[in-house]
């Protein structure tokens, strides 16, 4: 069903189900940060997981979403859902030209370079005027979405999150399960074998990374909008390695892995809160403790051991 | 220079040369292969037998030289390009794609003929098209019954029957097999060369071989490479009768 396996099709119905309970239970502004970085890790990992291509820069694209959908609320009072989608354009355009550079390496190279040209978007965060330099994007109005629903209502706010969470998590799915996904995933098994079969494995690559960035810079925009403000955190590249962290805690490679990651966390983050600067070290703790002990990651030890595709 | 236009010359090179860091890998070779001959490149290990294949595909650029294949200029052509023009090459190390079914590597050879694959909005049962063709294929080369096997799990004899039927998908003008039975058992051997003579009606195939019992059997013309240079070539029962090429292949290979 819609291309799942029926394992997949199962835990999908579950995520779902979880996202439509949990408002009820839990903190709505908590479960938007955790969607977030769900869709965030997702899109992520296309790139690690699919593409075989570790991109140590995304907080750029997110970061960059991030600031453009803040300031187009702000200064333009846009539609949100204009914004987030300029969020997106913007993740694309920048993915675009940075892949570009970046594409035709692999492996650790390919790691270094995105991190070098995120480094770069970082300092110019910095430095241009329009993003407000350490102080960020505040007071962002949440405005409305598609003329009439107001987002400055948590609820109204959380279901157009939970939207665009299961939007972007179904077209990911759809790009891994096409006929392009399906040269991704030759070139990811044999590029040289995929090369000589005639395709030209770097414009797939870097669509594929296009894609990764725009998805990105959705989830960039609307995290910009449900907390009213976008900073350098955004960019900063502590931001692209927690993406990594995430995925991997998750089970890289897997479909439902980086939105367990993302759950965990940023749970983490918000429990241990009180721990002050001892999260860190907690939370390097439990990664190690993760990596040594679940080498591939939460669900992908599920998976493992129930023996199913998830 | 009247010959070089002979219409029944498929790939030629003019002094194709390789060097790497001033080591001459390959050096001024004149190939010439004609349409619809099995052509055997031997030589003892390296020679520069898989070097050349490199350069012939692009997947290197030769130092100098150039690649004439179907009359056309192919050198420092992109790679993808080149077995677009139908000249398509298998590896030395068995080329498949591990973790994917028989069936979707034979399928990944056949999407080709969709041109581009960038349609990443549309489901892949729109692949479901090419299932027939792909079952076939695999049924050719021995592999029927195996189709959702992952090819990870499939012998070494049949992921090179397997990297046949996928290089086969593409109906490829010229096929560059790089030592397709090597390594393999007895019965193995026999069914590759097999099927080579089944598969070579209607293409040319420029191969790689160690078994000369193989050579002998299949190919019609032989070029031997040494350190980079042709040292002879000709039929089998020339260049196996030329005290160059016995000197050549005694002096290194049983040294
Ligand atoms: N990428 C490379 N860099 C440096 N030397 C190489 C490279 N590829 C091949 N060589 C050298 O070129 C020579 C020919 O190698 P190769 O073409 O693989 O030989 P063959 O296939 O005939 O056994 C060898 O000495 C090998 O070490
Ligand atoms: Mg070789």
């Amino acid at each position: 069903m819609l291309g799942f396996s029926r394992s997949q099709f199962i835990a999908f119905l579950i995520m779902v189900a979880l996202i439509v309970v949990c408002p009820f239970v839990l903190y709505p502004v908590f479960l938007m940060r955790v969607l977030c970085a769900a869709l965030f890790a997702c899109a992520f990992n296309l790139m690690i997981g699919y593409v075989g291509l570790l991109s140590f820069g995304h907080a750029a694209y997110f970061g960059m979403g991030s600031y453009v959908t803040a300031w187009t609320m702000k200064h333009w009072h846009l539609d949100a859902f204009l914004a987030i989608g300029l969020g997106g354009l913007t993740g694309a355009a920048l993915g675009l030209v940075l892949g570009y550079l970046a594409i035709r390496r692999s492996g650790i190279y390919f790691a270094m370079i995105t991190l070098a040209l995120a480094q770069m978007v970082y300092f110019f965060c910095l430095e241009a005027p329009f993003t407000g330099g350490e102080d960020g994007i505040q007071q962002v109005p949440r405005g409305r979405m598609l003329g009439f629903l107001d987002l400055s209502n948590d609820m109204t706010m959380y279901w157009v999150v939970a939207a665009i969470f299961i939007g972007g998590f179904l077209t990911i799915h759809r790009i891994i399960h096409s006929p392009f996904g399906q040269v991704l995933k030759g070139i990811r098994e044999n590029e040289p074998r995929a090369t000589s079969l005639g395709y030209r494995t770097d414009d797939y690559k870097l669509i594929a990374f296009v894609l990764s960035c725009a998805i990105t810079g959705i989830a960039g925009g609307t995290k910009a909008l449900v907390f009213g403000i976008a900073t350098l955190t955004d960019v900063h590249y502590s931001t692209s390695g927690e993406v990594v962290l995430i995925t991997l805690l998750g089970g890289l490679g897997t479909v439902f892995g980086p939105a367990m990651g993302a759950l965990i966390v940023t749970a983490m983050e918000n429990y241990l809160a009180q721990a002050g600067a001892w999260v860190t070290v907690i939370q390097g703790a439990i990664f190690m403790v993760c990596v040594l002990a679940f080498r591939r990651g939460v669900i992908g030890e599920i998976a493992n051991w129930r023996k199913l595709t998830l | 220079m009247a010959a070089n236009d002979r219409s029944d010359i498929i790939l030629e090179t003019q002094g194709l040369t390789r060097e790497f860091s001033g080591f001459v890998a390959v050096d001024g070779v004149d190939l010439r292969v004609k349409t619809g001959q099995i052509h055997a490149l031997i030589g003892p290990n390296g020679a520069g037998k898989t070097t050349c294949f490199n350069l012939l595909t692009s997947f290197l650029e030769p130092t100098r030289g150039t690649i004439r294949f179907k009359g056309r200029d192919i050198t420092g052509m992109k790679p993808a390009m080149v077995a677009r023009l139908g000249l398509v090459r298998s590896f030395q190390i068995s080329a498949v794609f591990p973790h994917l079914t028989a069936l979707e590597n034979v399928r990944l050879a056949l999407q080709r003929a969709r041109g581009a694959s960038f349609d990443f909005w549309r489901s892949e049962s729109t692949l479901k098209v090419y299932d027939d063709r792909a079952r076939a294929l695999l049924n050719d080369v021995g592999l029927s019954g195996q189709e959702e096997t992952i090819v990870v799990n499939l012998s070494y004899g049949l992921k090179r029957a397997l990297e046949i039927a996928t290089t086969l998908a593409l109906e490829p003008e010229m096929m560059l097999l790089d030592e397709p039975t090597a390594g393999m058992a007895h019965g193995d051997v026999d069914r590759i060369v097999e099927l080579i003579r089944r598969i070579r009606k209607g293409r040319t195939i420029l191969m790689v071989e160690h078994n000369l019992s193989v050579v002998e059997g299949l190919c019609d013309t032989i070029t031997v490479l040494t350190r980079g240079r042709v040292l002879a070539e000709g039929d089998y029962a020339e260049v196996s009768k030329n005290p160059e090429v016995i000197a050549a292949y005694l002096g290194s290979e049983h040294a």
